[in-house]
């Protein structure tokens, strides 16, 4: 009779490293790093198979606080370094920290291509609208008018959306959470880490110091139920007080619009179904902005296809092993004998 | 007398020949001179080529920038580069003739295909009348062709359109230089069996017409003063020999030494870039040797991508030119922090900016060496030759492995393309440089080193009870954690320095290429400058000039003994394809007064330019 050893299951504080967290009181990456704990504890994770790899901002810290492998490389270049280790190792589990800029101001590039390519990675963004470990300037997800030291007069760009970019780079995973939400953002981990590819989490994250609140207009606890809405797949759209509320597609202007069921004739029927497989559905659900909409949570877009690596391993097993070794490659080709 | 029969054709005896052919961007002259190369590499002579092609893929037909050329010397000597002035200049139009006849010797040949000199390309090559009429050539001999018709009666019986048939004419006149310098046509025969193997009457039209060049030479009736050459086989080491390109070579010493590295992947990762891509395109259909290749979305990706890979245990190499090499600057000083083993291969091409991509330099010395922010020391090493290339990339992954450390290798546009018979190297009796991966945790930390190479361990993610932490931010001294503390950023800081500089005493001591290790002259030289530097020296010495060849390998750190060397000529002269780099490093190190011979018109040394400056 064979007998698997199971290794013993661990607690979220043994993924915790033995070094002193350095981030402000009440900053929201400490709810993170508590969630990402419990992530790797629920899913059983082996610490010595895991790597954290991070940018440069206050998420990049990130790693340091983990008892797994990590790497706190350079300015927006964490996706380029994951790449490497997945090609060098498929076997190891991979998650890239980043935060605002990090991903989609300097590293845009590569958050673009680890996306389009599917890199079998978990990408946490931290997106906190705002430049925090240099003092406050605005990011590329800051909203316009955002006053900065180098913005004193409001910023005049507009935001990008993290989502919709990520859907636009080709992405199979998108997925959002609040810092806070410990529950509903563990959920969105561990779905994040159950897909193979390249699975992308944004996380709204509160900065205490330099953006105190500029997520309270759908995070504060007494407008939760009204300003968001938690897609889950093959469930209706619904959200508010009692799940009155949901969204319908009116297809003559191929627009989602929130309708109370029961009123004006609306029926539960009415309501639109998530499909996590429909990357269409995924966008809309994307581009939601309060006041007039909920912000969308959960999985918005889960549709697997093979991961990168496995992809190119798949060519390397093909090209097969060379019998003959370095000797015949060297010979392969018009020799002569002196 | 009666002279019934047809006199054997006359040919002359020669130590050298330089030819260069030269035609549009399309009419397949690298193809032309590369088969030639073939054919005399199986003659069994000494030989060096230079290929110098435009930027632009498919130029206008007929235009002055739309010129490509393929060059080669043979002969029955040494021969280090591809020459100084043409012999034969074969030129297929008006343009590649205006381009290439300032490079002919007086007295030497102009093969030319007579059609090709109609008015609308004499006007586009900027000829006002056509030079096989008027004295333009006078001081050379020109052999007049209709190579075009030629070409086509060759080729009738085969079926093939007039523009296929046009597209033969680089055979013809393979045939005919072939036949110039008394060489086999079978490997062509074979070669062109191969390529055309799909559609055999092109094939056998190529085929074809070089057997009708080589007919003509041995049948026609030449002007009396075209004759043949023979050049008698070179006197060269026994053994198997093939020819390589500084790419092919670069590549195979890379999967050598990894081999010998005792490591079973290599991620090469790169991003399109001239010169650089051969070497990408040439591991990419090499996988089965356990290289996997990365084309990166640019080329901090690329290099990104090999630092994860060594990170993980691979050897990470990443390559370009460089303008990539500056992007990749940043990712190179956390290689450098975090201590990890990465070979980067720097094609140099002529810059600044994008400069000249296809025309070569040696202008990024100073960016290997020295053009990081801080303090952040690596090794620099450069090769010498096509064949060199094959040991310089083993060394590079030697010491990258061993010392934990970024290792930069100079190449440039000239080594990529150019190619020179080598003696195939016995892979199996390559001496090991097996790597230790640290596997025990008892006492580990990330930046614990070893006493004697000051290499901290190799600790890959996946190793039980070993997961740690590193970044680019300032470490402390052993522990790895984070540390602003200013005494262990001084530690940390000397520590890196000397750990590089520690490589000193694990080469060799400097030698000297050619003379004595001590005298009136050292001329001093790196990279691909060796042939020139070496065949000058030659002919100075012959002359009975007190000179001697030095030629560094090592280019940081230097040689142990390069000081002391240097002090023992009475001038050091430093021939550069660049305005003065390496000059400056010697002065730096050593405080000698180094003279420099600075030249960058992208194209290599003449021998008679170094040979001027020796004998100033």
């Amino acid at each position: 009779m064979i007998t698997t050893i199971e290794p013993p299951r661990l607690a979220p504080k043994d993924y915790a490293s033995d070094q002193e967290v350095r981030w402000c009181p009440g900053c929201g990456d400490y709810a993170i790093l508590k969630a990402v704990q419990k992530t790797l504890a629920d899913i059983g994770a082996v610490a010595d198979k895991t790597v954290f790899v991070s940018g440069i901002g206050c998420a990049a810290r990130f790693p340091y606080y983990l008892a797994t492998y990590g790497f706190h490389t350079i300015h927006g270049r964490a996706p380029a370094i994951a790449t490497g280790v997945k090609l060098a190792n498929p076997e190891l589990d991979v998650w890239v920290i980043t935060g605002d800029g990090d991903c989609l101001s300097i590293g845009g590039n590569h958050t673009l291509h680890i996306l389009r390519r599917n890199v079998d990675v978990q990408i946490l963004l931290f997106n906190n609208e705002i430049y925090g470990l240099t003092k406050g300037q605005y990011s590329p997800t800051s909203r316009q008018g955002t006053r900065s030291p180098s913005t004193p007069q409001g910023s005049v760009e507009h935001p990008v959306s993290a989502c919709l970019f990520a859907l636009g780079a080709g992405a199979r995973f998108v997925a959002r959470g609040v810092d806070t939400q410990q529950a509903q953002l563990v959920d969105v981990l561990k779905a994040a880490h159950a897909h193979r590819g390249a699975s992308f989490v944004e996380i709204f994250q509160n900065c205490v110091v330099y953006n105190d609140g500029v997520f309270d207009e759908f995070t504060a606890k007494e407008v939760v139920p009204e300003a968001q809405i938690v897609a889950q797949h093959g469930q209706p759209l619904l959200f508010g007080k009692d799940k009155a509320r949901g969204l319908r597609l009116d297809p003559k202007r191929l627009a989602l619009e929130v309708v109370t069921v029961g009123e004006q004739g609306v029926s539960a029927a009415d309501v639109l179904v998530h499909d996590q497989t429909n990357r269409t559905l995924a966008g809309m659900l994307a581009a939601l902005e309060p006041p007039d909409f909920p912000v969308a949570l959960g999985v918005l877009y889960n549709d697997p296809a093979t991961p990168y690596e496995a992809d190119v391993y798949k060519q390397v097993a093909a090209a097969g092993k060379q019998v003959g070794g370095l000797n015949e490659l060297l010979k392969s080709t018009k020799t002569w004998s002196v | 007398m009666a002279r019934d029969t047809k006199a054997p054709p006359r040919r002359e005896a020669r130590e050298q020949a330089v030819i260069r052919f030269a035609g549009d961007s399309g009419d397949g002259m690298q193809i032309t001179g590369s088969q030639f190369t073939v054919e005399t590499a199986l003659a069994g002579n000494d030989l060096a080529t230079f290929p110098d092609f435009p930027a632009e893929i498919r130029a206008p037909a007929g235009t002055t920038f739309g010129v490509s050329a393929f060059q080669i010397q043979f002969g029955s000597t040494d021969v280090l580069t591809a020459g100084d002035e043409l012999d034969v200049l074969v030129a297929m139009n008006p343009a590649a003739l205006t381009v290439n006849l300032r490079d002919l010797r007086v007295g030497g040949t102009v093969v030319a295909d007579l059609a090709a000199f109609n008015e609308r390309n004499l006007l586009k090559a900027g000829y006002q009348a056509n030079p096989l009429e008027d004295d333009t050539l006078a001081p050379y001999q020109v052999l007049k062709l209709d190579i075009t018709k030629l070409t086509t009666d060759a080729v009738r019986a085969f079926g093939l359109s007039s523009k296929e048939a046009h597209r033969c004419r680089n055979m013809w006149a393979l045939g005919l230089m072939l036949w110039m310098y008394g060489r086999e046509r079978q490997a062509t025969i074979e070669w062109l069996e191969r390529k055309f193997a799909k559609t055999p009457p092109i094939a056998r039209a190529n085929i074809a017409a070089v057997n009708a060049g080589h007919a003509f030479g041995e049948t026609a009736e030449m002007p009396a003063d075209i004759v043949g050459y023979t050049v008698a086989k070179a006197d060269v080491k026994p053994g198997l020999y093939r020819t390589v390109s500084g790419t092919e070579a670069l590549a195979w010493g890379l999967l050598a030494g990894m081999r010998s590295a005792g490591l079973e992947r290599m991620l090469f990762s790169g991003y399109p870039i001239t010169p650089a891509s051969a070497l990408l395109h040439t591991l990419a259909a090499l996988k089965q040797y356990g290289v996997v290749t990365f084309q990166a979305e640019d080329e901090i990706a690329a290099i990104g991508a090999a630092i994860g890979a060594s990170y993980a245990g691979s050897l990470g190499v990443t390559s370009s030119s460089g303008p990539g090499i500056a992007l990749k600057t940043e990712m190179l000083g956390l290689a450098i922090a975090t201590e990890l083993p990465l070979v980067v291969i720097d094609s140099q091409r002529a810059g600044p900016s994008t400069g000249m991509p296809t025309k070569t330099e040696q202008s990024d010395l100073f960016q290997a060496v020295l053009g990081r922010n801080a303090d952040s020391p690596l090794i620099v090493l450069a090769a010498a030759s096509a064949g060199d290339c094959f040991e310089v990339a083993i060394e590079a992954v030697r010491l990258a492995t061993k010392y934990m450390t970024p290792v930069i290798l100079l190449t440039d546009g000239y080594l990529a393309h150019a190619a020179e018979p080598w003696l195939i190297p016995d892979v199996d009796a390559l001496p090991g440089f097996p790597v230790t991966f640290r596997t025990d945790p008892a006492g580990f930390h990330p930046y614990v080193r070893d006493a004697k190479t000051l290499a901290r361990a190799w600790a890959v993610p996946g190793t039980p009870g070993l997961a740690h932490r590193i970044g680019g931010i300032e470490k402390s001294y052993t522990t790895g954690h984070i540390s602003y503390d200013p005494d262990n950023h001084q530690q940390m800081t000397n520590v890196r320095a000397a750990k590089v500089a520690g490589v000193a005493a694990d080469i060799p001591e400097q030698g000297v290429a050619l003379g004595n290790s001590s005298g009136a002259l050292a001329v001093v030289g790196w990279g691909s400058t060796y042939g020139p530097i070496h065949q000058a020296v030659k002919q100075a010495r012959a002359d009975g000039l007190d000179v001697s060849h030095v030629h560094l390998r090592y280019v940081s750190p230097f040689p142990r003994n390069l000081g002391e060397l240097l002090r023992g000529y009475g001038r050091v002269l430093v021939p550069e394809m660049n305005n003065g780099q390496l000059v400056q490093l010697l002065r730096a190190a050593y405080l000698l007064p180094v003279e420099g011979l600075s030249q960058v018109t992208g194209k290599p040394f003449k021998v008679a330019t170094i040979l001027e400056a020796i004998r100033a």
